[in-house]
């Protein structure tokens, strides 16, 4: 279980986060909505410290995250999988290196058993024969896919992913949402998902947080969604044609 | 203002390169691999820069001394002095300082826009000192390698050219480099070589790991990199000449 308590953070005076709060519980997609430029990767990304928020609190099953020291903050960063919006995966590293080095650098395994993980891996992503080549031979949701084993690779506690289907065809960006669906109940991770793919919100949400101009606007279920009187998710919502053909 | 707010995030950014590295098989693995692309790679261009530089001071040193009572030997002499003294440590530094330092900020600044940095730390790696401190020790390790390197090839670049050109005998130029040798001008250059390395690749990273922004921003620190790196290395050129040998 994750909390966030108040959370406001700003960039030389442009206010960015204000106020939010939102819980974000274990073996669920959690999934936070809003327009481009709301701040969700900024909320993201300050849940783990990549940036410092101004005011309020963040807890890992109860524990204050910002609080912490520089090493207890990493070992709570170890429990901790993201899936970054360009996927993030080292270019100068094959797939398989690219994988192996969590293992490498937190776990006491013989290479057998690393590779063995690797290929695990990457056969929960459906990527096979692809450990030799680097990320730029890849294609977009190829890397997204690798991206996500790196990231289930140390068999993360909590999963954060940052726009999981961006750039990716319809049938592609299903199947990365089901993906991380599954291993989500699969190993009752905590996960917490941005985006503002309606299509993947109904498919594959649990629970919503819908940020509006940095503030929490709206928390509810999707089967609340379609019929809210919340002026403002209305219009993130049926901005088109097809949903508005949804509701009706 | 801005100078100096600089220079405290440089201080700070250093502090973080020199923690202790998370794992040192895979320290000595990534420390392995920047011997081979910082320095291994420059040995080329440091061998054909340092013959064209001796080949130059020797024919320039000829016809300045153009005079029947200079001794012919002191061409070679010169060539010898001047590549050890400023030549083959600051040159060779400049010349990386463009090569390897415009490398490093855009490696590490791609890093940083493409959210690799952020990856890394999300790992609970400390990523200033997983990136940045195996490239440090490369260098600075394999730098003076490249300085002895550049002063072999820079006196026979300067042998062949006196021959090409006639200026000076074989006999003459053997007996001008091993005239008068002050052997503690090689410890000099080192020291200073060393220095170099490190003033290259601190600075080159520090541009890269604050890049923010797109590629066109890339581009400019490692720009920054370049013309930064290089004002310094001439900087401390007379700064540990100054201490050295005076
Ligand atoms: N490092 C930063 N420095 C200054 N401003 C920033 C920084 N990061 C984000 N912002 C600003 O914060 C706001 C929110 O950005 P954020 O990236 O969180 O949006 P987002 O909701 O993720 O949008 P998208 O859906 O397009 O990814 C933007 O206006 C952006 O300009
Ligand atoms: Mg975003």
């Amino acid at each position: 279980m994750i909390s966030v308590k108040n959370v406001s953070k700003s960039f030389e005076n442009k206010a960015v986060l204000n106020n939010v709060s939102a819980d974000f519980e274990p073996a669920k997609v959690n999934m936070i909505i809003g327009k481009s430029g709301s701040g969700k990767t900024v909320l993201l990304k300050s849940l783990v410290g990549l940036h410092e928020i101004d005011s309020g609190a963040i807890l890992f099953s109860g524990i204050d995250f910002c609080s912490l020291k520089v090493k207890e903050k990493a070992k709570i960063r170890r429990e901790v999988g993201m899936l970054f919006q360009g996927g993030a995966l080292f270019d100068s590293a094959t797939i398989l290196e690219n994988i192996l080095y969590p293992l490498d650098l937190f776990t006491n395994k013989t290479y057998r058993e690393k590779y063995q993980r690797v290929k695990f891996c990457l056969d929960r992503v459906n990527l096979q024969g692809v450990e030799k080549l680097y990320p730029a031979e890849l294609s977009g949701g190829m890397q997204k896919r690798a991206a996500i084993a790196r990231a289930i690779a140390l068999n993360p506690k909590y999963l954060f992913c940052d726009e999981p289907n961006s750039g990716l065809d319809p049938q592609t960006a299903i199947v990365i949402d089901k993906l991380i669906q599954e291993i989500t109940y699969e190993f009752n991770i905590t996960t917490v998902v941005n985006t503002h793919d309606m299509n993947s919100v109904l498919e594959s949400s649990d629970n919503i947080n819908f940020i509006h101009q940095g503030k929490s606007w709206w928390y509810g279920h999707k089967e609340e969604l379609l019929n809210t009187d919340n002026e403002e998710l209305k219009q993130f919502l049926f901005s088109s044609e097809v949903m508005r053909r949804i509701k009706r | 203002m801005k100078f100096f707010e600089q220079l405290g995030r440089y201080f700070i950014f250093i502090t973080q390169v020199f923690r202790k590295p998370e794992k040192s098989a895979v320290w000595f693995r990534q420390f392995v691999r920047e011997l081979q692309t910082l320095g291994v790679n420059s040995v080329g261009i440091v061998i054909l820069v340092s013959i064209f530089i001796g080949a130059a001071i020797t024919i320039q040193t000829a016809y300045n001394m153009d005079n029947p009572l200079y001794p012919r030997y002191l061409v070679s002499l010169t060539t010898r002095d001047t590549l050890l003294l400023e030549f083959s440590s600051t040159i060779i530094a400049l010349i990386l300082a463009g090569k390897v330092g415009s490398n490093i900020a855009s490696e590490i600044g791609t890093m940083r826009i493409t959210e690799q940095i952020d990856a890394l730390e999300i790992m609970g790696v400390n990523s200033a000192s997983f990136i940045v401190s195996p490239k440090v020790f490369a260098l600075v390790i394999f730098m003076p390698v490249l300085v002895i390197i550049s002063i072999f090839v820079g006196i026979i670049g300067g042998w062949v050219s006196a021959i090409l050109s006639g200026v000076v005998t074989t006999k003459d130029f053997v007996y001008g480099i091993q005239l008068e040798f002050k052997p503690f001008y090689i410890p000099y250059s080192l020291i200073k070589s060393v220095v170099y390395a490190y003033i290259i690749v601190t600075v080159s990273a520090f541009h890269g790991y604050y890049a923010k922004g797109g590629a066109l921003d890339v581009g400019k620190s490692s720009t920054k990199a370049v013309v930064h790196s290089s004002i310094l290395v001439l900087l401390f050129d007379l700064l540990l000449t100054q201490l050295i040998l005076s």
